[in-house]
């Protein structure tokens, strides 16, 4: 606790004491469970009794469990539609919204209410429109070319559903981040591309996407984090069916854990969950630079 | 002791500082011919005012007329009945706890977040780095991956069942973003503040009350949103850690609803309208915080 003052030229600055609470709490809550979820995952426990240790045997179990095989699909193509679908549109709407609109104010309040409330209430409310008899189910599974009017009864009906509510949830939060990307883009950008004669497009394509990279990486590391730990809508929308159809990763740790009292196993899920994420995290920023990139503006 | 008046300084300063525009200006020609995007942003806005519209619409018939019409219909005559049932019910129970842990989990991230940035923004050890890389890492940790560990530690607290067992890992969950959003802001504040402060002599607890607390308002109240917003809206936490009736948060208290009004559309959907109409108000007042805040997760 000392040692500041030997690197401390005037008096005056706080000690590394005062960090001390914050950490120990956060790392009670939230770093030291990240250990624990990897002990557990080589225990067999029921929640009750305490955990008994048997080695790799969720593990194995868990290389060669179908249902998780599928989960493990599914959350990556989820994962992988997500980005696909959703960043088009938050590239647009982002890039939009960081002119100068008069109705801007006024949209953003009723644009950006999904943001706020949570994702129960937003599952809730779909979940009625989707409903076979009650809600608006056949004209959406016309819209999609579907033979049912069933949407959440069809496996691919249930998984589209998934998609769309998810990312009509999300597309304000990420609109917002690439608002603000590009709104740090230097006017001096876009002066001089229209002085060599570049339109519109070519000034979206050689100016503006080019100098959003950052915050590309960045939502595209937050899409797919949130894509892996899709839980709520799951829960509520379709509850991983039908058969298992929808039942991506979270959602089956939740049912092999909380529902089945299998709570070593689902550790072992939960385990797995946290390496595909980091790893994937890692990988997109490795493979972009965006560790190395110190400054969007370099070179000019 | 000289007695210089640190907190008319700051607001000096800013009067005297150069009243540029923000150079944040978009290219004129861009605006004009941005059509494209202002009618996809239209299409936008219809993607998600409809099923808001859906939304409340439903809630204003009666649950005869919902069956009769449908979701799409205008309520013919305005009814009351369905958010008068939600209102007799649980609900406000349901509103107090939420309030409750929303305000704690704000208190409690404010506290820790404005100490352990202070000491990582004003510290000179290293330690204090590995501090900041601790939250950012901490930043990448699903909530779900550890919930199985956290369930065993709020049991072997014996925290189970109670609103402190949703409070402590939500806001420990919200310390990363906050930590992030506080010392950005901190980091803004001049060396030459601090300096002057310390040949008056001044403690590094007045510092923080006298000169880092009110230059980071701005700062404290967008973390105090993200923490509200996340704790208002947080669903797995309270699912897993609690489970009696009188603890229940909103969000639970509406999954419940799927149960209790299975065929009530009109009041399921009620409580979905009065779960949002608070943070929608709050939302009012504090949109610039949270907009800024979001903003500045891609902008940097």
């Amino acid at each position: 606790m000392k040692r500041e003052t030997i690197h401390t030229p005037r008096a005056g600055r706080p000690g590394i004491a005062w960090a001390l609470p914050a950490v120990l709490f956060f790392v009670f809550f939230a770093a030291a469970p990240m250990g624990i979820v990897g002990y557990l995952s080589f225990t067999d426990w029921d929640g009750l009794s305490d955990p008994s240790w048997t080695g790799m045997d969720n593990w194995s179990k868990l290389w060669n469990d179908d249902r998780m095989r599928n989960a493990i699909w599914l959350s990556l193509l989820l994962t992988a539609l997500t980005w696909l679908t959703q960043t088009p549109i938050v590239l647009l709407l982002g890039v939009w919204a960081a002119g100068r609109q008069r109705n801007r104010a006024v949209l953003s309040a009723i644009f950006f209410l999904p943001l706020l409330a949570s994702s129960v209430a937003l599952a809730l409310l779909w979940r009625t429109i989707f409903d076979p008899n009650l809600g608006l189910a056949p004209d959406v599974a016309n819209w999609f070319n579907l033979d049912s009017s069933d949407l959440l009864g069809s496996p691919t009906g249930a998984f589209v559903a998934i998609l769309f509510v998810t990312g009509w949830q999300f597309v304000p939060f990420h609109t917002l981040i690439y608002q603000g990307g590009a709104r740090n883009i230097p006017q001096s950008l876009y002066d001089a591309a229209a002085i060599d004669g570049a339109g519109t497009v070519r000034q979206f394509f050689h100016v503006t996407l080019p100098q959003l990279r950052n915050t590309i990486v960045t939502s595209t590391v937050l899409m797919v984090v949130g894509a892996l730990t899709y839980f709520d809508t799951v829960l509520i929308l379709t509850r991983g069916g039908p058969g298992d159809s929808t039942s991506i990763v979270p959602y089956l740790m939740y049912e092999t854990g909380f529902r089945a009292f299998d709570l070593g196993y689902a550790s072992a899920v939960a385990a797995a969950l946290v390496i595909t994420a980091t790893g994937i995290s890692l990988l997109l920023v490795r493979l972009t630079g965006f560790n190395r990139m110190r400054s969007t503006r370099e070179g000019m | 002791m000289t007695h210089l008046d640190l907190r008319e300084t700051p607001r000096a300063q800013r009067q005297e500082g150069p009243r540029t525009p923000p150079p944040r200006r978009r290219n004129p020609r861009w605006r004009k011919a941005n059509y494209p995007a202002g009618l996809g942003a239209f299409v936008w806005l219809l993607i998600v005012v409809v099923p808001l519209y859906i939304l409340v619409a439903s809630t204003l018939q009666t649950r005869q007329e919902y069956l009769d019409n449908g979701p799409l219909s205008l309520p013919t005559s305005i009814s009351f009945d369905s958010y008068r049932q939600v209102l007799e019910g649980d609900f406000p129970r349901y509103l107090l706890n939420t309030v409750i842990v929303t305000a704690s989990c704000a208190l409690i991230v404010i506290a820790l977040a404005v100490t352990v940035s202070y000491s990582i923004v004003r510290t000179r050890s290293r330690m204090s780095q590995r501090v900041f890389q601790l939250f950012l890492l901490g930043l990448a940790i699903p909530s779900q991956a550890v919930i199985i560990p956290i369930y065993l530690i709020i049991t072997e607290l014996q925290l189970y069942d109670t609103l402190l067992a949703v409070i402590l890992p939500t806001a420990a969950f919200s310390l990363p973003v906050s930590v992030l959003i506080l010392v950005g802001t901190m980091r803004d504040i001049s060396e030459e503040l601090y300096e002057s402060m310390a040949l008056d002599g001044a403690t590094p607890v007045r510092m923080l009350f006298q000169l880092v607390i009110p230059m980071s308002r701005a700062g404290i109240s967008t973390a105090g949103v993200f923490s509200a917003l996340g704790a208002w809206n947080g669903f797995l936490f309270p699912l897993i850690l609690t489970q009696s009736r009188e603890n229940r948060v909103l969000t639970l208290g509406l999954y419940d609803f799927v149960g209790e009004f299975r065929v009530d559309i009109p009041a399921l959907l009620a409580a979905v309208v009065l779960s949002i109409v608070p943070i929608f108000t709050a939302y009012l007042f504090a949109r610039r915080q949270l907009i800024n805040g979001l903003m500045g997760v891609g902008g940097k």
